[in-house]
């Protein structure tokens, strides 16, 4: 199966870790991954803000880069999402601004095919002990888009509880939104900093070392909310768990 | 141009996009919900109506035909109701033990009147388990809506089986719509205050509900 | 003809008004408190029906199917009501509304009314309009008493005091009550049991001797012109049925077509509201029933902002909303920038979308609204009709910083794009033209990480809205795609981009 990693512009630029542990773990898994250098953004970012029309290009771009592969996997809940929920919309928008069927067609194929990573090892792959090593006391947060979006549901539980050595807690209060939401953290910012507090002390009174989560949007605000806070709480994205093993143990 | 043509012209024009639906209504809208929830026995569903009542804190007996003279009158003593309210057509059994004078409610009784009065005994349209509901409708043994209103004390009369339904939509298939209808789940509460639910506002405050079997 | 009014005068932007709600520590525990205990009662009064999917879907088609048939709905109601013996006015705006109502009530030659709680009335100011007019309004619902004695705004669609906790409304009815009636009983504790006595005494004598009750309405039956209420304390009761001349002010979107579509709201509405099988009181009325209840009833049906709202695509769906109020009490940043900073009576996520369109865009509070969420689509999952929340923030984003077309009372206009945001469309077309070429991109990752032990934790100027409360990421020493070309050899699509 020949797999595109859609790293997203966030991961590739502050987060190449979590992209070389996607490649890793695919690798150990049988998977043959490629990283077209031609890819950018999902446009998430410019859509939610209200710049749909600014969006376009973007999501063609996108089209245009993976439209060829047979699946393309994201460890982005909310980029994923993006593509799957929001590009049809992106169409229809199109369509009904008397703009005919030409974006819809465009970005039709990318969608059924792309996947957040928990979901694709799940569903796709079909496995869930990953044979990943990561002895730590960690509590996950499922954030936003991948709970209601995608709805990945017990999902990246299920991988988390086969880890070897790993002691997953339970995070009170877990779907509640850390209060990132994009551009809201600048719009927004004493609100956002509130629910990033309140996250971040939710987190802490786990007893947990680690706070997991498969969106590192989301691991940035409370990673930069718990480094404020002096919290001894690390941020670490999914897949890094995932790809830890005892040879290669994750840092 | 009068507003009431302003604003369906404004409607017309909003909705110059959407092309109008010519199927029949029901047809149109779908209903794949349930009629009821779950299956029960006739006995399950009155028990399931006992329950929820309580739940909402309405206070539940149960009484033959037989038994129901002495019941009402044991009620309305406890109370220490001086005056009890009685719709036109309740059946005068029901009160045929009862000590308090009763109060007639006439078309020119004032609010100011039924104020005064301690109690109200009254029957009903129909009774709905899965949500511990009674429905009033002003049919002669229920008397005017402000007579279950007023008094602080309302016991209410549910012939069992007879009148009670397992849901809501088999409720409204039993109702007349172009009656007055009251909706009672317990007494009177709000949630008002932080959000949490305290007995007793307006409305009568003690609710009794009696289970009158044939 | 005014403009349409929706509450109050002029707001501050939602991020400053916020800011000092965050701030209030006695408010963010009140409304923590108040909000998750409801949360989790909503959550087992939703759990007890097995088919809340389906309940939630007919809803969604019942309301859809009302609004894009709502002339022909509209005018059956009408007809209904008027054949059960009711008067039926039509209302474009607040003025008119609002105009209508106070001539109804000085044609009794009455000067003081009992309301029950209605978002429409406080939506068009109405009980400013009839004070104007030397008619006093008493509101009889607990919550709004605590507003209108507490000198207050409203700050919850179902709990309007929910900001207040049951101290700060003891000392409300102890203070206040005797300017307006009887006074508190001496020695008012603050237990909620006492002070709902507090308000039925204060209340009772004003219901006894109203001749004119105020209400809105949940719900209007087309098919047989009948009104529904649905409430807790039993003062709606009180209002409907005691005085003589009843006048209920309802929105045009509450008009559902059958009997039966009521069987869906009752089940949907209150698990929703208060999170209970049922809610203590429901009346419902048709037209008048000769000794029992009001002689005289009119219904007026209020516009004002609706039919804009139904003319846009995307937005009319918020029209569907049945004023549950579940989308506030599960949204993160209610329970934490409170009701008030949306400076409308439609506080919460369905405020964000609905006052925008009722009132338009043009004011700052207005334009801020739509961003007033981190879009975590806890709204959407609770509706029970099922309104996409998200979907028309960001609708409502669009038309802020794009402007384009839209309606204005009845009239179609093209809306500039918002002022205060030529930064940000600025540097979102910079960014969407660097991330078009992935060239310019890894330009600029290789710039940043060249640099990075020259970045600031903190960052001056707008980037404070970041660094003042959380830490930015470190810059890595090299991006993804580098350490993958490296290892990983030729390029393989840079070329595709454009």
């Amino acid at each position: 199966m020949r797999v595109a990693l859609f790293l997203t512009c966030v991961n590739d630029t502050l987060y190449p870790d979590t992209g070389r542990a996607v490649v890793k773990l695919l690798t150990r898994l049988g998977v043959d991954v490629d990283f077209p250098l031609g890819q950018t953004c999902c446009g998430q970012a410019h859509y939610n803000t209200g710049y749909r029309h600014e969006t376009e290009p973007l999501a063609r771009h996108f089209s245009d880069v993976f439209g060829e592969y047979e699946a393309v996997v994201t460890p982005s809940g909310s980029c994923a999402a993006m593509v799957r929920e929001l590009y049809p919309r992106l169409g229809e928008r199109a369509r009904a601004e008397g703009r005919g069927q030409t974006l819809a067609r465009t970005l039709a194929p990318v969608v059924p095919k792309t996947y957040e990573l928990t979901e694709f090892l799940v569903d796709v792959l079909g496995v869930t002990d990953v044979g990943a090593h990561y002895p730590r006391k960690v509590t996950y947060h499922p954030t936003c888009h991948g709970l209601r979006a995608l709805r990945l549901g017990d999902r990246p539980r299920r991988l988390l509880e086969a880890v070897k050595g790993l002691e997953l807690v339970e995070l009170p209060g877990a779907e509640e939104c850390c209060g990132f939401g994009g551009t809201f953290a600048l719009k927004n910012a004493d609100v956002s900093a509130a629910m990033g507090a309140d996250k971040v002390r939710a987190a802490e009174s786990t007893g947990a070392q680690v706070l997991c989560a498969a969106d590192n949007s989301c691991l940035m605000h409370i990673g930069g909310t718990t480094s404020r806070l002096r919290s001894g709480l690390r941020p670490v994205h999914i897949a890094e768990i995932l790809a830890s093993t005892e040879e290669e143990p994750a840092l | 141009m009068s507003s009431r043509e302003r604003v369906l012209g404004r409607v017309r024009r909003a909705l110059a996009d959407v092309r109008p639906d010519e199927r029949p209504y029901e047809e149109a809208v779908g209903r794949d919900y349930l009629r009821e929830h779950g299956r029960r026995s006739t006995e399950e569903t009155v028990e399931l109506l006992a329950q929820n009542l309580a739940d909402y804190r309405a206070i539940v007996h149960r009484s033959t035909a037989g038994e129901m003279a002495d019941l009402v009158m044991r009620l309305l003593a406890e109370r220490g109701s001086q005056e009890v309210l009685v719709p036109p057509g309740l059946p005068p059994q029901w009160l045929a033990a009862a000590d308090p004078v009763r109060i007639h409610d006439r078309a020119e009784s004032t609010p100011q009147r039924l104020d005064q009065v301690g109690s109200v005994v009254t029957g009903c349209a129909v009774a709905i388990a899965e949500t511990g509901t009674i429905v009033l409708d002003g049919s002669p043994d229920q008397g005017r809506r402000r007579i279950s209103l007023v008094p602080d004390h309302h016991i209410c009369v549910v012939r069992v089986p007879d009148q009670v339904v397992s849901s809501v939509p088999q409720a409204l298939d039993r109702l007349d719509p172009t009656r007055p209808l009251t909706w009672i789940s317990g007494p009177s509460a709000t949630s008002d205050i932080e959000l949490d639910r305290v007995e007793g506002v307006h409305g009568p405050r003690t609710l009794e509900v009696i289970l009158l079997s044939a | 003809m005014s403009g349409t009014f929706v509450g109050m005068p002029a707001f501050a932007a939602f991020p400053e008004a916020a800011r000092e709600a965050v701030g209030n520590r006695t408010l963010r525990g009140n409304l923590r408190h108040a909000t998750h205990t409801i949360r989790a009662k909503r959550a087992r009064a939703v759990a007890e029906v097995s088919d809340w999917a389906e309940l939630r879907e007919a809803g969604r088609r019942i309301k859809d199917h009302t609004l894009h048939h709502l002339d022909r709905y509209l005018e059956q109601l009408e007809e209904s009501v008027t054949r059960a013996g009711g008067t039926v006015h039509w209302a474009a705006d607040a003025a008119e509304a609002n105009r209508i109502v106070a001539d109804l009530v000085t044609a009794t030659g009455e000067s003081e009314v009992v309301k029950v709680k209605s978002m429409a009335t406080q939506e068009i100011g109405l009980n400013e309009a009839l004070e104007a007019a030397g008619i006093r309004a008493y509101e009889t619902d607990l919550a709004e008493l605590i507003v209108q004695l507490g000198k207050d705004r409203p700050s919850h669609i179902l709990v309007p005091a929910i900001h207040r906790n049951r101290g700060e409304i003891r000392d409300i009815f102890a203070k206040e009550m005797g300017e307006w009636g009887r006074p508190a009983p001496d020695g008012l504790t603050d237990t909620p049991a006492e002070l709902a006595e507090a308000a039925r005494l204060h209340l009772r004598e004003k219901f006894l001797r109203a001749k004119v009750g105020i209400s809105g309405a949940n719900f209007m039956v087309a098919e047989t012109g009948t009104l529904v209420v649905v409430e807790s304390e039993g003062n709606g009761r009180m209002c409907l049925t005691l005085p003589e001349t009843l006048i209920s002010v309802v929105g045009l979107e509450k008009v559902v077509p059958t009997w039966r579509d009521l069987e869906v709201f009752l089940q949907t509405l209150p698990r929703s509201a208060t999170a209970e099988r049922m809610n203590p009181y429901t009346s419902m009325w048709t037209g008048t029933t000769g000794e029992d209840g009001p002689r005289t009833f009119h219904l007026v049906l209020l516009d004002n902002g609706r039919t804009d709202t139904l003319a846009d695509q995307v937005g009319r769906q918020a029209l569907r909303c049945i004023r549950c109020s579940a989308c506030l009490n599960v949204c993160p940043v209610y329970e934490r920038a409170g009701g008030h900073a949306y400076g409308s009576v439609y506080p919460g996520p369905i405020g964000a979308i609905l006052s925008p369109q009722l009132r338009g865009t043009a004011s700052e509070i207005d334009a801020s609204l739509p961003y007033a969420s981190s879009l975590c689509g806890a709204c959407y999952d609770v509706c029970p009709v099922a309104i996409d929340i998200p979907e028309v923030l960001v609708h409502l984003r669009e038309r802020v910083v794009e402007g384009g077309p839209a309606v204005r009372a009845g009239n179609r206009v093209l809306l500039k794009p918002a002022k205060g945001h030529a930064a940000e469309r600025a540097a979102m077309r910079a960014a969407r033209w660097a991330l078009a070429h992935p060239g310019a991109l890894r330009t600029g990752q290789r710039l940043a990480s060249r640099t990075r032990r020259l970045h600031p934790r903190t960052l001056p100027g707008p980037g404070r809205a970041w660094s003042g409360t959380r830490d930015l990421p470190p810059v890595p020493a090299e991006p993804f795609r580098d350490w993958w070309q490296r290892t990983h050899g030729t390029d393989n699509g840079e070329g595709a981009a454009k």
